[in-house]
């Protein structure tokens, strides 16, 4: 309350700062809480991460000394604590698995993931909202029965299942789009990595045959994440768009004589902004965590497979680092949204 | 940059007009799918996981090979000869003449003995090939030494047959590193162990171009080979982790070699034309282990009883047909000493009369720890059904293999399927496993497969030790035979499987043999027509 009392004293550029101080609290507390949980869960799976480095042959002697090495004989909270000094260096240890840096693994196998993730998001909002609001405009007829089956299917398929039948059908049997992998064998180490997105490398060093074959690559296992973005994204849109159509505003704007359209799509659709975002950044969230199953189908080398690997392999440090990245991603998510809310939502601009 | 986004744009659009332009492999580049997520480095004096060494075995020549063009028949590697001192412990080895590392330097004997010092000094994993010759960080720089340029001595301290010194000096262990290369490398005094994780500096029919961990390997060949350079130009090792995706990418021509695919999918590639699928013998014996520290698995009757409740032929003809057959012998077919004998097949009336015998008409309860993946699970299941006719109920514990291998390594199970490969080309490495245990104390320096599951053998152990010091080859191979014919009669193991390796390739691949280990996979021999 105090903190409060001194810095409301009414000029906006305060208001602004303590908004900027609240976040930047609870960046760093989210991050502690992260840090905390998942180091604490990664000391009690039934994985011995020795084991994971010296092998089940290695002799009592061996083992004992690695063991010593990663420091397992000190006490929890001690190992805790050392784990945490090293974060703040910028040292998220090295990985088990890969025996590179922890923070290398991650600026290879996120834009990986990103370069998924963005063309799936994209397809799951152009096309999930316009068919949320299709769906809800006709409530109980066929072409909300038609959306609502859709995504229904996308919702309950499995996505393994999904990412095989469509490499089947589109790469084995029709051939109109590549197989599994971010490239064919003949354009590999073709670009330098600069951004580790291949797509956007590929454009920047202009070579067009590479980003070609990259996009051939990636339309299959964007459009089945996508499809399930788009599946989620329209539920909710309808569901929101149902709530405003109901309000009576709606029907007082038609009585005004407003287009049915202009009432639909710009003053129901413009009040269910505001959750919508909260979901577009929720299903982009998801979506960065790594859709392990679709990378393991698509042999994608990205956050998903590589958390995935490491957590089975008790690689403490690799799913620190990528337990972090996730949650980084979705505290900058939140952000962004928070900075997007005033934007549709004039209430939401006189708030300090 | 208008220009750039203009003919990009085209590009964008020209997908949609040319879908099925997609290349074939390219003609000298042999591509091979394989999950190698199980790689955590390719320096030889670390690397210890089945794909890694497998990678390795085609990078470093070895002082002694078993060569691609027959497997069977030990010969000079780098070394060209070698002699034994009387009382086999000084090992002399007279290198070949104008080798050179990939680099083009020389490759003396100096490099030899660096080499091997290097394994015992940064004490990795597979340092304990070397060890159990009694070399140790400290005595290693005086025990292996290059006595000339093309010379190098080594002496053991340990009792051992020459014939199992000699087949250790063909494992990774005794990869040749150039030394000069390692040390320009080092780091913290890791001898080069950072850098050679994936970089090569070796003698072998290839070079290593990149490791991507979890993604791919590239070999280039080394052109001054002393066999020759290999058939092909590039080889591609891609990680393909899904086995389904395997299949689609070999049938549409994306890859060359599949290596990892199931029974089922092997069969759904009869009658194709462009695929063919070869079947070779692997070397992992796949069995159950019984703790014998719980009162009922410790009674032998019990134990016997278990050994015909399984069905062998059952599983072979069904789920396994084509990976796995029947062996019930701790030493696998190919190996010296290698026996047929095996016993047990399924008579569950058999087993009724022994578990009554032994006090146990109604059966008991036991708990089986497996691995959650296949073919463990289904074996776990058709135990549990066939165990269950006799009275004996199985509860399955599935869970990850390292979770697994952490449960077998603190003995708390009861049952336990689990897989074992042989860590080099000769009998002892099994026979140390299975049949050695003399100190069954909670903290003891090595847990042998006897020990983790409490089975304590003086004399068994014995028996070992002297098979594996025995000078006459005839005399150590009947050795073995009985050793196996006990571990499997009294033993706590139920031995059923020996793998094999099906290989889908395409058809106008020629000359790639999945070798029997790791150590005797070779891609210089593989070419596309």
């Amino acid at each position: 309350m105090a903190v409060r009392a001194a810095a409301g004293g009414g000029l906006p550029w305060r208001g602004v700062g303590r908004r900027v101080l609240r976040t930047l609290v609870s960046m760093v507390l989210t991050f502690l809480g992260l840090t905390v949980v998942t180091f604490f869960i990664g000391r009690v799976i039934p994985i011995d991460p020795v084991l994971a480095i010296v092998g089940a042959k290695a002799s009592n002697e061996t083992y004992d000394r690695v063991r010593a090495e990663i420091g397992l004989d000190l006490p929890v909270p001690v190992q805790y604590w050392r784990y945490l000094e090293k974060v703040l260096h910028g040292d998220f240890g090295t990985s088990v698995i890969t025996s590179q840096p922890v923070l290398q693994d991650m600026l290879s196998v996120f834009p990986a993931t990103l370069e998924l993730s963005i063309p799936a998001l994209l397809i799951g909002v152009v096309f999930g909202v316009p068919l949320g609001v299709a769906a809800a405009v006709n409530r109980g007829r066929w072409p909300d029965h038609l959306i609502r089956v859709v995504s229904l299917f996308g919702y309950s398929m499995p996505v393994f299942w999904l990412g095989l039948v469509g490499l089947l059908a589109f790469y084995a049997k029709l051939g109109w789009v590549a197989g599994p992998g971010r490239l064919d064998v003949g354009y590999d180490d073709i670009v330098a990595p600069v951004t580790g997105i291949i797509t956007v490398d590929a454009l920047l060093a202009g070579e067009y045959g590479v980003f070609a074959n990259a996009v051939q690559h990636l339309i299959l296992p964007a459009s089945i994440l996508g499809y399930l973005s788009m599946a989620y994204v329209a539920r909710m849109t309808r569901s929101f768009m149902l709530g405003q159509l109901r309000q009576e505003y709606v029907l007082a704007a038609l009585a005004k004589g407003l287009s049915h359209a202009r009432v639909v799509w710009v003053h129901a659709l413009g009040n269910v902004w505001v959750p919508l975002i909260t979901v577009i950044a929720l299903t982009f969230g998801s979506l960065l965590e790594g859709a392990v199953l679709t990378e393991t189908v698509f042999s994608w080398p990205g956050l998903g497979l590589y958390m995935k690997n490491s957590l089975f392999n008790a690689d403490l440090n690799a799913v620190l680092g990528g337990t972090m990245v996730v949650g980084s991603a979705y505290i900058l998510l939140n952000l962004i949204s928070d900075l997007l809310y005033p934007l549709v939502d004039p209430r939401a601009r006189e708030r300090p | 940059m208008h220009r750039r986004v203009l003919p990009a744009a085209f590009a964008a659009l020209s997908l949609a007009a040319a879908p099925a332009a997609f290349a074939v492999t390219p003609r000298d580049t042999v591509v091979i799918a394989k999950q190698i997520d199980d790689i955590i480095t390719l320096d030889p004096g670390e690397d210890y996981e089945l794909s890694g060494v497998e990678i390795a075995t085609n990078i470093y020549d070895r002082l002694l090979r078993y060569e691609a063009e027959d497997v069977s028949k030990l010969v000079g590697g780098v070394a060209e000869g070698w002699t034994v001192s009387p009382d086999g412990k000084v090992f002399t080895f007279k290198l070949r003449a104008g080798q050179t590392f990939q680099d083009g330097e020389p490759l003396t004997a100096e490099d030899a003995a660096f080499s091997l010092q290097r394994v015992v000094i940064l004490d990795k994993t597979p340092a304990f090939l070397l060890d159990q010759l009694g070399w140790t960080k400290d005595n290693v720089k005086d025990l292996v030494k290059a006595t000339a340029p093309d010379t190098l001595e080594f002496t053991i301290q340990a009792d051992l047959a020459p014939s199992l010194v000699l087949n250790l000096m063909t494992s990774i262990v005794a990869s040749v590193v150039e030394k000069k290369v390692a040390l320009a490398h080092e780091a913290n005094g890791d001898l080069g162990n950072a850098w050679l994780k994936s970089h090569s500096a070796a003698s072998g029919a290839y070079k290593l171009v990149a490791w991507k961990p979890d993604e791919s390997a590239v070999l280039e060949p080394n052109p001054k080979f002393r066999l020759g350079p290999p058939l092909n130009k590039r080889v591609l090792v891609r990680h393909v982790p899904e086995t389904a995706s395997q299949l689609l990418l070999l049938q549409k021509g994306d890859i060359d070699i599949a290596q990892n695919l199931s029974p089922d999918q092997i069969a759904s590639l009869a009658g194709n034309k462009d695929i063919k699928v070869e079947s070779f013998p692997g070397s992992d014996s796949w069995y159950m282990s019984m703790n014998v520290a719980d009162e009922r698995l410790k009674n032998p009757k019990v134990r016997e009883a278990l050994k015909y409740l399984v069905d062998y032929d059952g599983m072979v003809d069904s789920f396994l047909k084509g990976i796995m057959f029947v062996h019930q012998t701790f030493l696998p077919r190919g190996f010296l000493g290698a026996t047929d004998y095996a016993p047990y097949k399924l008579d569950v009336a058999k087993a009724k009369s022994l578990l009554a015998e032994a006090g146990y008409p109604n059966g008991f309860e036991l708990r089986l720890d497996a691995r959650n993946t296949s073919p463990s699970t289904e074996i776990a299941q058709s135990v549990q059904q066939t165990f269950g006719e006799a009275g004996v109920k199985v509860s399955i514990v599935p869970a990850e293999l390292k979770s697994v291998l952490g449960i077998y390594r603190s003995r708390k199970h009861q049952l336990l399927l689990v897989n074992w490969g042989p860590d080099y080309f000769d009998p002892h490495t099994n026979a140390d496993a299975f049949a050695r245990n003399t100190d069954n104390s909670d903290k003891p320096a090595t847990k042998p497969l006897a020990w983790r599951n409490s089975w304590y053998i003086p004399e068994i152990s014995k028996e070992t030790a002297d098979a594996a010091k025995e000078l006459d080859t005839a005399k150590r191979v009947s050795l073995y035979e009985d050793l196996q014919k006990k571990v499997t009669d009294d033993g706590p193991f139920i031995l059923m499987f020996q793998t094999a390796q099906p290989i889908a390739s395409r058809a106008n691949v020629s000359g790639f043999k999945a070798g029997l280990t790791e150590d005797l996979s070779f891609y210089r021999l593989t070419e596309k027509h």
